[in-house]
């Protein structure tokens, strides 16, 4: 990848509870760069969608103990939610988990936008021109802006979404698990608008945070696998695909059925065990309970380095 | 063992009831002992209307599903309750079915309550512990504890559990993957297969065409609550006929293949079929809408085992 | 295998399933989530912010403080609420605490007795009104359909009623009431608007999946509504009964003043009634109204501040956290 667009540094973001920090994202180093579309994979719990949402802090109740995040050269005040209004939606935009419903059911689509862009400093006659290219660009007919949301689809609610959240050109688009809610064939409708975002310009780098490991297979430059609230590895998708390094990756991508893969033929085994609690991680490796390959160093805990070029893990049987 | 023979189901929608909603039409299968058949659809297509119809959760509008040739809608409260000694579900959110103010193993008490009122105590922790052992959970450690504590892997194997004390033929399976975490999706699933050599008949009901894949002996297709195309899992998967089926396959995200990929070789694939109907090759007599009284059945036998539907799509497209 | 303590999704990602680890009790009463219910650690977790809850506190002090005062007091007092006692229209002193009437009561002792018939009337009330209301709320929710469309009616019907012209025609032919027959009169006339609520509720949670399970369970209709529907909706109906026993006590009140309550005994409203009626206002004896309606006010405001506390208790999503 060319230029570094996303750098992140040591990033941890706890949730306060009555019981205690949920680390919830324990130290994540990595950067995005410039026109990449990375997938952010891992299973519930493992802290994609809260390293997604720290990135716009969005969410009140968790908390910055530690780590910086720099865009385009600009450190973004993360822990600021105040300071970080002049950059959401301008400079990095999130496309929300259930974004379908996010949008105000009593409020026209146009004229929820209107708002949108007029509380950003932006007069709604001058961006109309772009947005409706852009409604065009999805197939959506210019009459969204005079419906409701009920009256769309699914897909069609989605892809609006879409082009809202990228209307004012962010440099960073973070796409939180937008096609688990849909069919399979809107599914593809959508993460290839998203690609086409990214192929026009609108967009610099996108994440695309999803359980789904096939569906960033399909459209992301690179995946970034976390457990746990760690990062696991990362890797271009093919290389990620088909030689994965970490032991996590390894056994998650087998046990992923496939069609043309029949129980009776080739029997999948999942992954023994069950993650690890965050209020009270262990120590060293995460993924030490349920590895096969864990050894007595794995209880230190394994540093995310590059071992081929654009190829990060955190294991230490992986270097 | 269980047959449905063209299952409709029809709501009253609208102010007053006066519009028809017709969720279900002319659906026929069967399902056998030791076998596990697909039911494959995406959101909208009537698949867990169907299960509900089979669970009697829901009444049928036309149509008998029967149950070793009994049909089921005659059964009333005593009958009933013998009905689900032989026919359980397990659903799609393990969380929300279970009580949450009470603890997990009470949907156990309630099978014993009713079921089983005069087995000694004793006896019973030992059909417990082998229910639970058949579904390869710990006694120690899902025993008395609240659903919160467990995680939804466990959950619904203790679903699955329950359903086994009765002795089950038939186990109705809805999306019941689709919440759990990838690594647990396939032990869930590995353990269908391991039940289904003991006889029991599943019916998995999905959206996910690589998990009915994986599982099933044989698969049927619904679309907006018409069977579309129905057979052996592999003729099915390996030579789709049907358009529909087509589209499906060729949105499903793969692991190892990208969507331009899949696309390319469908198209090979269907080339000898382009431009014509299978159906109508069939029953060139059939109109428009196939399936009226008296007339020829919905699907025609394209090759041994592997039936499918008229190609149309729409309305008053042709096909 | 080690057991994690908290099994659940991490608080915002994962395939529609509900964050867990956040601040614990979640939603059964009147706001309930429409997907997954969790009561993380329930009735502990609840009673953790019962405890801490201000207006609750203060309510339910209030209403507790009264409640002795009903059971307490009139054993408490020298002479009946009627007697005929001191000289007339005397001021608050320390003999009469709270003065006496024009024709020589003692207040205090009208008031202690007025207390205990208040919150008779209002359990009694609101109880039978809780109770029809439950019934109809239950089996109209639950079962749907022409029963649901029948009970509805039915519903419609107790609410349109002009009440206040039936309890007329009623005292007219009732010369001697006690506080039994008003009870049982608030009890019949005001559940509507429980029933309704108790029905929307029980059409929500008629449709979760547990309910399912136990109908798979070959349960019955009656003991999935008491053991699987109700207990979910605990809060809901312990609220629905604090309003109507608030409700009772105050329709009581406003029968007595106008004369359609009781003939015999005494209330706090009818202290009010008779202090109208024999010019207590006009002759400025402030002692023989003021303290029965400080009373109603109090117990019922109490009342519903406690219900607004509860409301918080139960629903994490209005607590000020």
């Amino acid at each position: 990848m060319s230029r570094v667009s996303l750098r992140v540094a040591n990033l941890r973001v706890h949730y306060r509870t009555l019981r205690g920090d949920v680390k919830a994202l324990d130290g994540a180093t990595f950067t995005v760069g410039d026109g990449e579309i990375m997938g952010l994979a891992g299973e519930s719990g493992s802290g994609k969608s809260t390293l997604g949402k720290s990135l716009i802090r969005l969410d009140g109740r968790m908390r910055h103990v530690e780590g910086s995040v720099e865009l385009d050269g600009k450190e973004l005040p993360i822990w600021d939610s105040a300071r970080m209004n002049t950059f959401r939606f301008r400079e990095v935009s999130i496309i929300p988990q259930y974004a379908m419903s996010a949008m105000n059911p009593t409020r026209r689509i146009g004229r929820m936008v209107a708002e949108l862009v007029e509380s950003r400093g932006v007069g709604f006659g001058t961006v109309r021109p772009e947005l409706e290219r852009r409604l065009d660009l999805v197939q959506l007919s210019r009459d969204v802006l005079d419906s409701y949301p009920i009256e769309l689809s699914g897909g069609m609610k989605q892809r609006m979404v879409m082009v809202i959240s990228t209307l004012m050109n962010p440099s960073l688009l973070v796409a939180d698990e937008i096609t688990s809610a849909l069919d399979v064939s809107t599914q593809k409708a959508v993460a290839e608008t998203l690609v086409s975002f990214r192929d026009r310009g609108y967009v610099k780098s996108t994440i695309v945070i999803t359980h789904d490991v096939s569906l960033v297979y399909q459209i992301a430059d690179t995946i970034m696998v976390m457990y746990a609230g760690k990062l696991a590895e990362k890797a271009p998708t093919d290389v990620l695909v088909a030689a994965p390094r970490h032991p996590y990756t390894n056994l998650l991508i087998s046990s992923l059925p496939e069609v043309g893969v029949r129980f009776s033929e080739k029997r999948l085994t999942g992954i023994p065990g069950s993650r690890p609690s965050r209020l009270q991680p262990p120590v060293g490796c995460r993924f030490r309970d349920r590895c096969p390959l864990a050894f007595e160093k794995c209880v230190e805990e394994p540093p995310f380095v590059e071992v081929e070029r654009d190829h990060f893990v955190a294991c230490w049987k992986a270097y | 063992m269980l047959e449905l023979g063209r299952i409709s189901k029809v709501y009253k929608v609208g102010a007053f009831g006066g519009k028809d909603l017709t969720a279900v039409r002319d659906v026929s299968f069967d399902v056998q002992a030791g076998e596990v058949v697909s039911l494959i659809g995406e959101s909208g297509s009537g698949k867990s209307t169907i299960g509900k119809m089979i669970l009697r959760l829901s009444p049928v509008t036309n149509g008998v599903i029967t149950l070793d040739g009994v049909d089921i809608s005659t059964f009333k409260r005593k009958q009933l309750k013998d009905y689900y000694r032989n026919v359980q579900g397990v659903f799609q959110d393990p969380f929300s079915c279970y009580n949450p103010i009470f603890k997990a193993d009470r949907v156990i008490g309630m099978i014993k309550d009713e079921y089983f009122p005069e087995v000694s105590g004793p006896e019973w922790s030992g059909k417990v512990d082998a229910s639970l052992e058949a579904v390869r959970l710990d006694p120690s450690q899902v025993l008395n504890k609240y659903p919160h504590q467990l995680s939804g892997g466990q959950l619904q194997r203790l679903l699955i559990a329950r359903a086994l004390l009765l002795d089950i033929k038939l186990l109705v399976a809805d999306e019941i993957i689709s919440m759990l975490d990838a690594s647990t999706r396939i032990d869930v699933l590995n353990l269908l297969g391991d039940l289904k050599a003991r006889g029991l008949g599943v019916l998995f009901i999905t959206h996910d065409l690589s998990l009915g894949n994986y599982i099933s002996e044989k698969t049927v297709i619904l679309r907006r609550g018409r069977v579309v195309e129905m057979g052996v899992t592999d003729r099915v998967f390996g030579s789709p006929l049907h358009p529909y089926t087509k589209s499906l396959l060729a949105s499903v995200p793969q692991l190892h293949k990208k969507w331009e990929q899949v696309e390319v070789e469908l198209a090979a694939q269907g080339a000898g079929l382009s431009g014509r109907c299978v159906y109508h090759e069939r029953y060139p007599s059939a109109g428009k809408a196939p399936g009226g009284d008296g007339g020829p059945p919905t699907l025609a036998e394209a090759e041994d085992g592997h039936f499918v539907a008229c190609f149309r799509l729409d309305g008053d497209g042709t096909c | 295998m080690t057991q994690p303590d908290q099994a659940g999704p991490d608080p915002g990602s994962a395939v529609g399933v509900v964050p867990e680890e956040r601040v614990a009790v979640t939603p059964v009463g009147p706001a309930a989530a429409p997907a997954t219910v969790r009561q993380v650690r329930g009735s502990r977790e609840a009673l953790y912010f019962a405890l801490r809850n201000k207006k609750l506190l203060a309510g339910l002090t209030v209403v507790l403080l009264f409640l002795v005062v009903a059971v307490v007091g009139p054993l408490l007092a020298d002479h009946g609420p009627n007697d005929y006692v001191g000289p007339p229209a005397q001021r608050p002193s320390s003999q009469y605490w709270f003065g006496t009437t024009t024709f020589g009561q003692d207040v205090l002792a009208q008031f202690l007795y007025g207390v205990r018939a208040t919150f008779l009337v209002g359990i009694l009330g609101g109880g039978l009104a809780a109770l029809i209301g439950m019934l109809v709320g239950f089996t109209a929710g639950y079962r749907g359909g022409v029963v649901d469309e029948a009970l509805n009616m039915f519903t419609n019907i107790v609410l349109v009623i002009p009440t206040l012209a039936v309890l007329l025609i009623i005292a007219a032919y009732l010369r001697v009431r006690g506080v039994l027959v008003e009870a049982l009169f608030i009890g019949f006339t005001s559940w509507p608007w429980a029933a309704r609520a108790i029905r929307a509720q029980t059409f929500s949670l008629r449709s979760r999946e547990f309910v399912d399970l136990a109908r798979l369970s070959g349960v019955g209709a009656r003991k999935i509504i008491f053991k699987e529907i109700a207990p979910n909706m605990s809060s809901y109906l312990v609220m629905t009964f604090i309003l109507l026993f608030g409700g009772a006590i105050l329709i009581a009140a406003t029968l007595d003043f106008i004369g359609l309550g009781p003939t015999e005994g005494t209330s706090l409203g009818l202290m009010m009634n008779n202090a109208k009626l024999w010019g207590a206002l006009q002759l400025g004896m402030w002692w023989w109204f003021i303290p029965p309606g400080l009373g109603i006010t109090s117990i019922v405001g109490s009342l519903y501040i406690m219900n607004v506390g509860l409301d918080e208790v139960f629903n994490p999503r209005l607590r000020a956290m």
